[in-house]
């Protein structure tokens, strides 16, 4: 009972925030309803029982990936008249790549329920007792663990690339040598004289 | 209490575990606003003190009644939205602050089998609810629609996402030590090490990462040195300077709550959590909660020496420590401790 109202109710704000998203007018307003949405899907993610996914969920897209968007949207300035006059431009496009979504899903519950998917093929569920940490853990670094790595990798790969291709040398630029700042003592910085009246101090 | 609903009194259990949880809460939340408001006493007290002055002494004996005296004044003033500002965005940030300084304490555990949600993801848990926190205060800079306090969004924002990575990395160390994530089980890992003494910190492995999750709970809370987003020969009040009466005061009660939160997990991961410090029978006679209470006030004093004695640092050298000095360090220290319990316990 109690978890069937908590199902639609995180359901519910999901679609909402997920339309909502789209409908506001404001950019800034649009990412914070998107962390709704993430947050209820994590929710909905605790609800079948996947709590590792579900926290990962909120720390890295909450925590991390919305904070850094919210972060550009609030930064930039943003000309909400030339957002708003492609709309009639991309509708055509828009529409076409929402029935082929649509259209995928659709495809994918209808094989699923026509059944000859062999049911030994698909991944096995965890053990009741099993925390899912550990089992994606186990599975991760035994089974895919080449995978997992190469993953790994092509993150590496692509962060590298993204500061190769936007770091540029400025010339004259002046760096702070932390060390020195550290090792500076008041007796190399600091005279203390005691001038006579009238006499000023020799700098 | 569940099983007291549902055989003494007869509910269903959906029932019973919905009284009993609401019932956890309030055991909680209700002494926690108690424990902010005396612990607001107690660092304005230490504070005076370092610095030779009475501090709080007019308000009830010894002043102990000057939190609620102010309590009382931000009640009755009236709240103030400037003009310019994002009206539902700008009185959310403040509910979204305290809240989240709130939700936390739901996995901590306060003696053995005494915890709200002993659940097995304890720690993400606790990561997850406090990278949340970053939220209220950058609605709150955004949505007052003025220089400083978006300024001071802006540092937060950068400040709090760089010291989570290394907390994060420290995290990652105690558990796969304790080889768990639920934090009654990380205390009890603690437990007889070397059959003497509990605390992860008296591990010699260990006790870097304790420095290092110790400063960066203390940037992590904004509190000094790292108080850059409220630098007030910079920024005024920072994120809070448009805000006044209760929603300013959500602000003051978040904050000492997430200070209060720090200490306890600076306890309850490096120094045994509720477990006394010696593994010694005696001492066990002691409840565990006395314990626990005994550390928090321990590390709040710490908080309180460091705020007292430490000047502020610039916001480059704030974010030097964290990108360059916490992140490889706790990174390398990551490698060394699975090293380690690879040789010590799986064997080569």
């Amino acid at each position: 009972m109690i978890q069937a109202i908590a199902f639609y109710i995180f359901a519910l704000v999901v679609l909402l925030s997920g339309a909502m998203t789209i409908a506001s007018r404001n950019p800034v307003h649009s990412v914070l309803w998107l962390i709704l949405a993430f947050f209820n899907a994590a929710g909905l993610m605790v609800l079948v029982g996947a709590e590792f996914i579900a926290m990962l969920l909120v720390i890295v897209y909450v925590g991390a990936v919305a904070v850094l968007f919210l972060f550009v949207v609030m930064m930039l300035d943003i000309d909400f008249a030339s957002l708003r006059a492609g709309f009639v431009r991309y509708f055509g496009i828009g529409l076409v790549l929402a029935v082929a979504l649509v259209a995928e899903i659709l495809i994918g519950v209808f094989a699923w329920d026509a059944g000859g998917i062999e049911l030994s093929r698909r991944a096995a569920p965890v053990d009741a007792g099993v925390p899912n940490i550990t089992a994606v853990g186990y599975l991760l670094y035994t089974r895919y663990l080449f995978i997992f790595e190469a993953a790994g990798f092509v993150l590496l790969v692509a962060m590298i690339g993204a500061i190769v291709l936007t770091h540029r040398e400025r010339s004259g630029s002046r760096y702070q040598n932390i060390a020195r700042q550290v090792a500076r003592r008041p007796q190399d910085a600091t005279r203390n004289v005691r001038p006579e009246i009238g006499q000023g101090v020799q700098l | 209490m569940t099983d007291f609903f549902e055989t003494s009194v007869g509910l269903p259990y959906g029932w019973a575990w919905f009284l009993a949880t609401i019932i956890g809460i309030l055991v909680i939340a209700l002494p926690l606003m108690l424990a902010v408001a005396m612990i607001i006493y107690a660092d304005r007290k230490i504070w005076a003190a370092m610095a030779l002055r009475r501090g709080p002494n007019v308000v009830g004996p010894f002043g102990l009644l000057q939190s609620f005296a102010d309590g009382l004044k931000v009640f009755l003033q009236e709240t103030i939205v400037p003009t310019a500002a994002n009206k539902g965005l700008f009185l959310l940030a403040p509910i979204i602050t305290f809240t989240v300084a709130l939700i936390v304490w739901a996995v901590v555990p306060f003696q053995p089998e005494v915890v709200l949600a002993d659940i097995n993801v304890g720690l993400l848990y606790v990561l997850a609810a406090s990278s949340l926190g970053v939220y209220g205060i950058i609605l709150a800079g955004w949505s007052s629609n003025s220089k400083y306090p978006f300024f001071s969004a802006i540092r937060a924002a950068a400040q709090m996402v760089s010291y989570e990575v290394a907390i994060g990395f420290v995290l990652i160390s105690i558990v796969m030590w304790a080889g768990t994530f639920n934090l009654t089980g990380i205390v009890e890992a603690q437990k007889g090490l070397y059959g003497f003494i509990n605390g992860f910190a008296f591990n010699p492995l260990l006790f870097p990462m304790s420095i290092v999750f110790l400063i960066s709970s203390l940037a992590e809370t904004q509190r000094a040195p790292f108080d850059l987003t409220e630098a007030e020969s910079e920024l005024v009040a920072g994120y809070q300077t448009e805000y006044s009466s209760m929603s300013f005061a959500l602000y003051w009660l978040g904050e000492y709550a997430n200070v209060i939160l720090m200490c306890t997990l600076n306890a309850t991961l490096f120094w045994g959590g509720y477990l006394p410090p010696l593994d010694w029978a005696p001492l066990y006679a002691v409840p565990g909660i006395i314990w626990l209470f005994a550390k928090i006030l321990f590390f709040f004093f710490v908080f309180s020496w460091i705020k007292a004695t430490v000047p502020r640092y610039r916001y480059d050298q704030l974010m030097r420590l964290g990108w360059k000095v916490f992140l490889p360090l706790s990174l390398f220290w990551v490698f060394l401790v699975s090293g380690v319990l690879m040789f010590m316990r799986v064997g080569i």
